[in-house]
């Protein structure tokens, strides 16, 4: 029992980063029907953004050596900002453009800002150390959860609970609803496309800037494709959770990381390396019995 | 005139939609574009509220061109497009369906006294105000539509076809709220296939077909006229 329990708070745990990160990725989805690969650059950012630029190998604090609250928000600000430049640089001048021309440009945005990263921090993985005492602890009962585990929960949390709020109570939420519905028909009534992607890229950066610091929280290694792996299943998660349903990254998330740990723990030690070859068959199980999804919404309408 | 289109031509890619025509709407004026289906309707009014490109031709709203000017741009000088098929937001609430079209307004007091207003004017919107629009029936979506066009307090609203698809009881409903409009003194240009329906609301029409202008003239002078069917159906019924 205690393991099961234990397997399920590692399965919460795993399943929040992807479900905060699909939420990113299905956000701008949402709004512009943009699968933007870049998002995986803005989360191996964030995390770089603490240590001192510099091709050396041993990484050196920076931000990362502040006051917890301070580095958090420095790292939001840093992504967020990284976020609406690309916006306005790359996919502003695309607006028109289909949504194949899209992902072609956020492949390119992706290659561009990993060279960049190369460049200045160089290539090999490196070492960081915050928040070690994450690593610690906690008993409940026979119970052992690791503060990091309770902290990745409280904080997808928190941020899925904002999202909601933002989404439902604001101005610019509700108006970036209604754009996510009809884009043109949202500009019919007034709404600004220009504010409106550009806030919702704000908001993707945010949730890449909590994974960026609590991946490497989990791993404590710096590499420069580190966000890669993480977009690639938050991907997977909105195809299976239902592309445009932002109720539906959220659960694809949660169900690849649950698929994930269940699989880790009930394969044979033998081919438990091809644990993601499972869990990809699984997503394929799932897209046969819903090809639109779990959670399925209106036919997708076209963009601004 | 509030509104002169002067010899507009839209096309989707080489075929012309709309060739040539003119159209003028006056303040407080009700006017009527008929016609049947694939006149031109619609295309003419995406093409005023800026969401089709003319190809030729121009467009003037109280004297200002309004070529170049995106939908959301035309929104804000004070033109409100209810669509066909009316594009509600389905997923959205009644509430925030009107609160999207509000935002477009600075005078917040003002919008706040409108929706107000509008909800004791409309019992279902109020009834339904937490519900999410894709839930209405289709009459009810209609009021949506034209309750969140009236919100952004437009100097000119462009309604296409109010009635398409809608049983006989809630054309009644629109065509009544399309009444009070127009002696609440609103300048409204109508899109519609139904002839018989505008007649009744509208001070002139104007007859398309084949995205030409065919007839135009006032409802007083055209009302049951030989010429307003010839027109609208391209025979002479008499003849035949």
């Amino acid at each position: 029992m205690i393991t099961l329990l234990q397997n399920f708070i590692d399965a919460v745990s795993l399943g929040s980063l992807y479900a905060l990160t699909a939420l990113g990725v299905g956000l701008l989805f949402g709004v512009l029907r943009l699968i933007n690969f870049a998002h995986a650059n803005f989360i191996t950012i964030g995390a770089y953004a603490i240590i001192v630029p510099s091709t050396n190998a041993i990484a050196t604090l920076y931000i990362g050596a502040w006051h917890w609250a301070v580095m958090s928000t420095a790292v939001v600000v840093i992504v967020v900002a990284l976020a609406v430049v690309t916006e306005f640089i790359v996919f502003r001048p695309l607006r028109r453009a289909d949504p194949p021309t899209l992902l072609v440009a956020s492949f390119a945005l992706a290659y561009a800002l990993q060279y960049i990263t190369l460049l200045i921090y160089d290539g090999r993985p490196k070492a960081v150390d915050i928040g070690s005492n994450l690593a610690e602890q906690v008993m409940v009962g026979e119970l052992r959860i690791p503060k990091l585990e309770i902290l990745t929960i409280a904080v997808t949390l928190a941020l899925i609970v904002s999202l909601a709020l933002f989404l439902k109570r604001t101005r610019y939420g509700i108006q970036i609803r209604a754009a996510a519905e009809d884009f043109r028909m949202a500009r019919l009534l007034g709404v600004r496309a220009n504010t409106v992607i550009a806030v919702a890229f704000a908001l993707s950066g945010v949730l890449a800037a909590a994974v960026s610091l609590l991946f490497l929280a989990r791993t404590g290694m710096l590499a420069p494709r580190m966000g890669l792996p993480l977009v690639l299943i938050a991907f997977v998660a909105t195809v299976i959770g239902g592309m445009g349903s932002l109720v539906g990254a959220a659960v694809g998330g949660f169900v690849v990381g649950f698929a994930s740990v269940v699989l880790q723990v009930v394969l044979p030690v033998e081919i438990r390396q091809f644990r993601d070859a499972f869990v990809y068959l699984l997503v394929i199980a799932i897209l046969l019995w819903r090809p639109a999804g779990l959670i399925q919404v209106r036919a997708i309408t076209e963009r601004v | 005139m509030i509104l002169d289109v002067e010899r507009l031509e839209v096309r989707y890619g080489r075929l012309p939609a709309v060739r040539d025509i003119s159209i003028n709407v006056a303040a407080g004026e009700i006017v009527c574009v008929v016609g049947p289906n694939g006149a031109g309707k619609s295309t003419t009014m995406l093409a005023i509220a800026g969401e089709l490109t003319p190809s030729r031709g121009r467009l003037l709203f109280e004297g200002g061109p309004l070529a170049g000017r995106s939908s959301e741009d035309t929104a804000r000088l004070g033109i409100s497009l209810v669509p066909e098929g009316r594009r509600i937001f389905g997923t959205l609430t009644v509430e925030e369906n009107l609160r999207v079209a509000s935002y477009i307004r600075r005078d917040r007091d003002a919008a706040a006294k409108d929706l107000e207003s509008l909800l004791d004017r409309f019992p279902i919107l109020k009834e339904r105000f937490r519900s999410p629009a894709g839930r209405l029936s289709g009459g009810e979506q209609q009021i949506l539509a034209i309750a969140r066009g009236m919100l952004t307090r437009p100097k000119l609203m462009l309604v296409d076809e109010p009635s398409l698809g809608l049983a006989p009881k809630n054309v009644d409903l629109v065509y009544e709220l399309l009444r009070s409009l127009r002696e609440a003194g609103m300048t409204l240009l109508i899109v519609e296939q139904n002839l018989d329906r505008v007649m009744d609301v509208a001070d002139r029409v104007y007859v398309m077909r084949d995205g030409r202008v065919q007839l135009s003239g006032t409802v007083v002078a055209l009302k049951g006229s030989a010429e307003l069917e010839a027109a609208y159906f391209g025979f002479d019924r008499g003849a035949a």
